[in-house]
């Protein structure tokens, strides 16, 4: 029972920045724009965050200086794609590469510890919360070990990460603004033709894609590990950009998606090399590459079909 | 203004715009030296002394640029197809399974001028069988071939690591890669060509695989530009429809693109493992797929750009291995900056200042943008 606690604990802890950017990869895409670069948004804000935490010794200012070069990345992503219409995946890949180097570079020349950032403590970093009554409650069995445990004891990163779930849903489902990015993502001709901008509509898209990002990348180094380590999101864009696939760009699924993915993570940590039933010893290169794979299956439509947003990497030409 | 792009001189488009675009992006990397606190120019000398002051450093640098002709000519062949092939990493990487194959069965056996073909076509099978379910994938199921190949990158990168620290390695040794060969699987070095030529080069990995890969240029050339399939797969990546229209079958040119993209994206895994290190190691490509898209759109997706391109980056590695050196503030990872610079502006943002120049051009002499000369003049 407590190993289990711990391993959905742990699974909570690595899934929260395959989330946000999930998240964050969903508004882009559903207003389509396709985007590679979630993983290099992810690393400029994590580096961004920690740099600006180490120096001014606030998380909270961290966090916002993640969100800030997040954005300013999505914008630049925005202007290659939407301003001037350029090849979506390409500009991604620019940014990944972009962010891989400029953090090293920019940290090297900074920080003088070899692409690290320094060790961040006390305020400048997200510290764990423990919500009312956890302790009261720990001795309750069950129910008292799942909320001290589990839902208990997270930075507040955390908890905005879940609740961006909803909130999302809503955005997306219930509201004008999501009503319009789901249309501009299917036919952008129609929603020109209703007069509203397609341009504007597509930017604000993708600039809530820069602040999720960052967001993610503040997690990863502000909060979950104390300090910027170089190519420190190690594929976590791309495995959002999976979930994102898994969950067919729906928010909800999207934190399903997340939460397996972020299982097969730390189940394989913690089970590395133990041996199992039938199959006996499975590697742990297999289990990493499980998401991956699991993706690529679904691509090709065996377990339901995934279908992206219609005019999703096509830019939008008003007239001809 | 009714269609986007008009119509320009061929120098402008082919020469003008890519260097425009080129410079830019060497200059936002000035600005990137510049917040480091280091002098650009003094920097820019560096690097282009450490890639081609001496002999040794320009055998280094067509080293480099070796593996980038062949990735670059991947992402070009895929891209005249309208595809997108994101995989040349994880390609190159699974065909280096294919070179050990070779070489380590053979490598007691028989002399190197019979393996190398032998690993030719072993790199270029087994790169293209990684390619080829993304490719069937997508003409099959309709699944986006730019997420499948990511995915491949990730899926190749577990199986080699797998092979690597498992089977692949000799029970006596703890570093994760393969025995080193013997005489029968290491390449000859070319060395004893650049002295013909006059330069001094010590020890330096170039090799026979530079050959082929431009032997492999001149082929993806004959290929796309003067055979009946190169037509095909150029009129399928102009407009899928025209093509199916004229009866060019779908499934067909998207496998065979991305078969012969995949096939040379392999062939870049002999060059480091045959031809430097004799062995193979983790992470033995170490980017270079992606290099190539950069060389691939800085070539414009043509033989006779790519080339070029790909000593650029060549020179671009092994001046910035210099540049390290002397200003230990700028590491290696400074390529992968102008690399993504390169990207982006040579290729994300190509038409950036194509509409400023068009107006240039358009009140410089009308004549060449075929506008009929301004006002009175009539036409």
């Amino acid at each position: 029972m407590d190993a289990l606690v711990q391993i959905l604990d742990a699974t909570l802890r690595v899934s929260v920045p395959l989330l946000l950017a999930c998240l964050a990869g969903l508004y882009s895409e559903r207003s389509g724009i396709f985007d590679i670069g979630l993983e290099g948004k992810m690393l400029a804000g994590a580096f961004a965050g920690a740099a600006t935490a180490a120096v001014t010794g606030s998380a909270w200012l961290g966090l916002g200086g993640a969100i800030l070069t997040a954005v300013c990345l999505a914008l630049v992503h925005g202007f290659a794609s939407i301003t001037h219409r350029g090849n979506q995946i390409v500009s991604g890949v620019a940014i990944n590469f972009i962010a891989a180097g400029s953090t090293i570079i920019l940290g090297q020349a900074w920080f003088a510890q070899g692409g690290r950032t320094p060790s961040l403590e006390g305020p400048a970093r997200f510290e764990a919360i423990t919500l009312p009554g956890a302790e009261a409650l720990r001795d309750v069995p069950l129910v008292g070990l799942i909320y001290a445990e589990l839902i208990s004891g997270h930075s507040i990163l955390v908890y905005i990460a879940f609740l961006m779930v909803p909130l999302t849903w809503w955005v997306l489902y219930r509201t004008r603004f999501g009503l319009r990015l789901r249309a501009v993502g299917e036919n952008p001709a129609a929603v020109d033709t209703a007069g509203i901008s397609v341009t504007w509509l597509r930017y604000r898209a993708v600039i809530i894609t820069g602040v999720l990002t960052g967001m993610a990348g503040a997690y990863l180094s502000v909060a979950q590990n104390a300090g910027f380590v170089k190519d420190m999101t190690a594929g976590k864009g791309y495995i959002a950009l999976a979930a994102l696939i898994f969950a067919k760009w729906r928010p909800v699924p999207a934190m399903f998606a997340c939460l397996l993915f972020g299982f097969l993570d730390a189940a394989s940590i913690r089970f590395q090399g133990a041996e199992w039933p039938l199959v006996g010893k499975v590697p742990v290169q297999l289990i990493n590459a499980l998401p991956f794979i699991l993706t690529v299956v679904l691509l090709a439509g065996f377990i339901g079909k995934a279908i992206p947003p219609r005019a999703g990497g096509v830019p939008y030409v008003k007239e001809r | 203004m009714s269609a986007p792009f008009a119509k320009l001189p061929r120098w402008v488009d082919y020469g003008l715009i890519p260097v425009i675009n080129l410079l830019v992006a060497f200059l936002v990397a000035g600005v990137v030296v510049l917040l480091v606190g280091e002098n650009p120019f003094q920097a820019a000398g560096i690097l282009v002394k450490g890639a081609f002051g001496k002999g040794q450093n320009i055998a280094y640098t067509l080293y480099y640029a070796t593996n980038f002709i062949f990735t670059g000519l991947a992402v070009a062949v895929a891209f005249h197809s309208g595809l997108f092939n994101i995989g040349g990493e994880g390609q190159a990487y699974i065909a280096g399974l294919g070179v050990v194959l070779v070489a380590l069965n053979l490598d007691a056996v028989l002399p190197w001028w019979v393996n190398f073909p032998l690993a030719i076509v072993a790199s270029a099978l087994l790169g293209a069988a990684w390619a080829f379910i993304p490719a069937i994938l997508q003409a099959k199921r309709g699944s986006h071939i730019v997420i499948t190949t990511i995915m491949f990158n990730f899926i190749a990168a577990s199986v080699m690591v797998y092979m690597l620290v498992g089977p692949l390695k000799p029970l006596s040794s703890m570093a994760p890669q393969t025995r080193d060969f013997l005489e029968g699987a290491q390449l000859p070095r070319l060395g004893w060509l650049m002295e013909a030529i006059g330069f001094r080069v010590r020890s330096a990995p170039l090799n026979v695989s530079f050959l082929l890969a431009l032997f492999m240029a001149w082929a993806v050339w004959v290929l796309i530009w003067r055979t009946r399939l190169g037509y095909e797969m150029r009129t399928y990546g102009f407009s899928a429809r025209a093509a199916r229209y004229a009866g060019i079958g779908e499934t067909r040119i998207i496998v065979i693109a991305m078969l012969i993209s995949g096939g040379l994206a392999g062939m870049m895994a002999l060059n480091p493992i045959m031809g430097d290190q004799h062995h193979m190691s983790l992470d033995f490509v170490s980017g270079a797929g992606f290099v190539g898209i950069a060389v691939a759109l800085m070539g414009r997706s043509h033989p006779a750009g790519i080339v070029p391109a790909a000593i650029l980056f060549g020179a671009l590695y092994q001046g910035g291995a210099e540049l390290a050196f002397d200003m230990p503030n700028i590491s290696r990872d400074m390529i992968v900056i102008i690399q993504g610079l390169v990207i982006l502006f040579a290729g994300a943002l190509e038409h950036m200042f194509r509409p400023t120049i068009q107006t240039i051009f358009a009140t410089l002499s009308p004549r060449t943008m075929g506008v009929p000369a301004a006002k009175g003049g009539g036409a």
